[in-house]
């Protein structure tokens, strides 16, 4: 099944993450996923929900409504956008009072939300669109020798009511994408648990020591790596793990990827190809293990 | 708004009869978000699941539903506290009465907001998605660099017909009055 979407970079990816969207470029056009640029696209809302739902609804519904236009589905790489542009696409279309206030705003730019698109994230299109067996098929250097444990953040699976993928008490899908690189994903305690990356800016007290936590108990399964999928938790982990270190007097080392690095090295992809070479956290010598382990 | 200031103790004086306003938790229940907040019955499953409690001395979600339960419009909406939520959703998917913490917390954040008591970050966001469309100031050098990297040109965005959108949007009228203070 051929799949297109239109891609949704969001504000944190451009701002300071594009290793992930260089990843997931190369993976998605091996997997055969079209992407189509919107040069219009605005933030999905997000950031400023705390200070004006409206604002949200707007930004997130003028985004929707210039789907619409082209008519092709979003996807997105940042689960808090798909989250924000999957929520209000339902809010609006189940709340029809509210979808007529929200079409007067549109309206002024020549806008209108009907609720025709929908939203996914890049770990729900591997899944759904892809499809395990092809992925599988598509490793062509399985990761047989790494050991690594998985962090899905809050926004890809809460609020549970709004968002329906996979479950988020257990979750389980990106164990299973990790598991068909042929590399072992450990269990460790408080896997679910928010990366802190929200409470920046307010507390970075509190929120480097979330963020310390979680490494620490990646650290005591022995875990090779931390596999993300949102660029917030990447930017809490892989942008601050050295200041956690010297913050707390720890030691950790833990290289942090984007799920496609994982994926995009399994199937037969350099690292200079897959932008390893913007990670904070060094990664050579995960990178050796797998160049050695393949030959 | 600085740390120090959210780690500020939170107001516990006794609670003066004047300084409750017992509409305060009906208007909340009118508004989108808020309409279960007269349903918590003060378990306090949202804050011992709450991972920013756990390590927050000052955030505790029940406390806030409480606070404005009662009717203490003004205690909860100065408090730094409300700013700390993660909005990670676990107080809202395990709450037992089905309340939607995390979006009573929005709504109350939002009334914060309208009266000008927030974080100067968020004023940065708004400003920043007035003037380029994106929450962030992305700087040109990242912009260039894109071309090296081999990707696409950053979607330019439409700054002026975003405006348009937002044109009445109350907070950012507090935006462009207040936005030199703090």
């Amino acid at each position: 099944m051929s799949s297109k979407y239109l891609i949704f970079l969001g504000c944190a990816i451009p701002y300071r993450v594009s290793s992930y969207e260089i990843s997931a470029r190369k993976v998605l056009a091996k997997l055969g996923v079209e992407l189509v640029e919107m040069p219009e696209f605005n933030c999905c809302g997000l950031p400023l929900d705390p200070v004006s739902h409206e604002m949200m609804l707007i930004l997130a519904a003028r985004n929707l409504a210039l789907a619409e236009q082209r008519g092709l589905n979003i996807m997105a790489l940042c689960p808090g956008c798909a989250g924000t542009l999957k929520k209000v696409n339902k809010i609006l279309k189940e709340d029809k009072a509210l979808r007529e206030q929200i079409n007067g705003h549109l309206k002024e730019a020549g806008l209108e939300f009907k609720g025709t698109v929908t939203t996914k994230h890049l770990m729900q299109v591997l899944i759904e669109d892809v499809g395990l067996e092809k992925i599988k098929s598509a490793v062509v250097k399985p990761l047989t020798t790494l050991k690594v444990a998985e962090h899905n953040g809050c926004h890809i699976l809460r609020p549970k009511e709004y968002i329906g993928f996979d479950d988020p008490e257990d979750p389980q899908t990106l164990k299973t994408l990790i598991e068909a690189t042929g590399a072992t994903c450990l269990d460790y305690m408080d896997e679910t648990e928010c990366c802190g990356a929200p409470s920046v800016g307010v507390s970075d007290k509190v929120a480097l020591q979330l963020a310390r936590d979680k490494l620490n108990h990646v650290k005591m399964v022995d875990a090779q790596a931390l596999i993300t999928i949102c660029p917030f938790c990447h930017i809490m982990y892989d942008t601050n793990e050295l200041r956690i270190e010297k913050m707390f007097n720890e030691a950790y080392g833990i290289p942090i990827l984007h799920y496609p690095q994982l994926l995009g090295l399994a199937m037969g992809m350099s690292p200079d190809e897959l932008a390893f070479n913007e990670l904070r956290v060094n990664a050579s010598k995960l990178l050796t293990q797998v160049t050695e382990g393949a030959k | 708004m600085t740390e120090t200031a959210t780690t500020k103790e939170p107001n516990r004086e006794p609670i003066k009869a004047s300084e409750i306003d017992p509409k305060f938790k009906y208007e909340l229940s009118r508004m989108h978000g808020s309409e279960k907040i007269l349903r918590c019955f003060q378990c306090g499953t949202c804050t011992s699941d709450c991972p920013v409690a756990r390590y927050s001395e000052t955030y505790r979600p029940r406390t806030i539903i409480r606070m404005a339960q009662l009717g203490l419009r003004d205690r909860v909406l100065n408090s730094d506290t409300l700013w700390l939520c993660a909005a990670c959703f676990t107080c809202t998917d395990r709450c037992p009465q089905d309340i939607e913490v995390a979006s009573v917390i929005r709504v109350l954040r939002n009334l914060a907001a309208e009266k000008g008591c927030v974080p100067i970050v968020f004023k940065e966001q708004a400003a920043s998605v007035l003037e380029s469309g994106y929450a962030y100031k992305i700087p040109d050098l990242r912009i260039k660099k894109r071309e090296t990297q081999g990707l696409p040109p950053l979607p330019k965005g439409n700054p002026e017909s975003i405006r348009k959108t937002l044109k009445g949007v109350k907070f950012l009228e507090n935006v462009e009055k207040k936005g030199e203070q703090q």
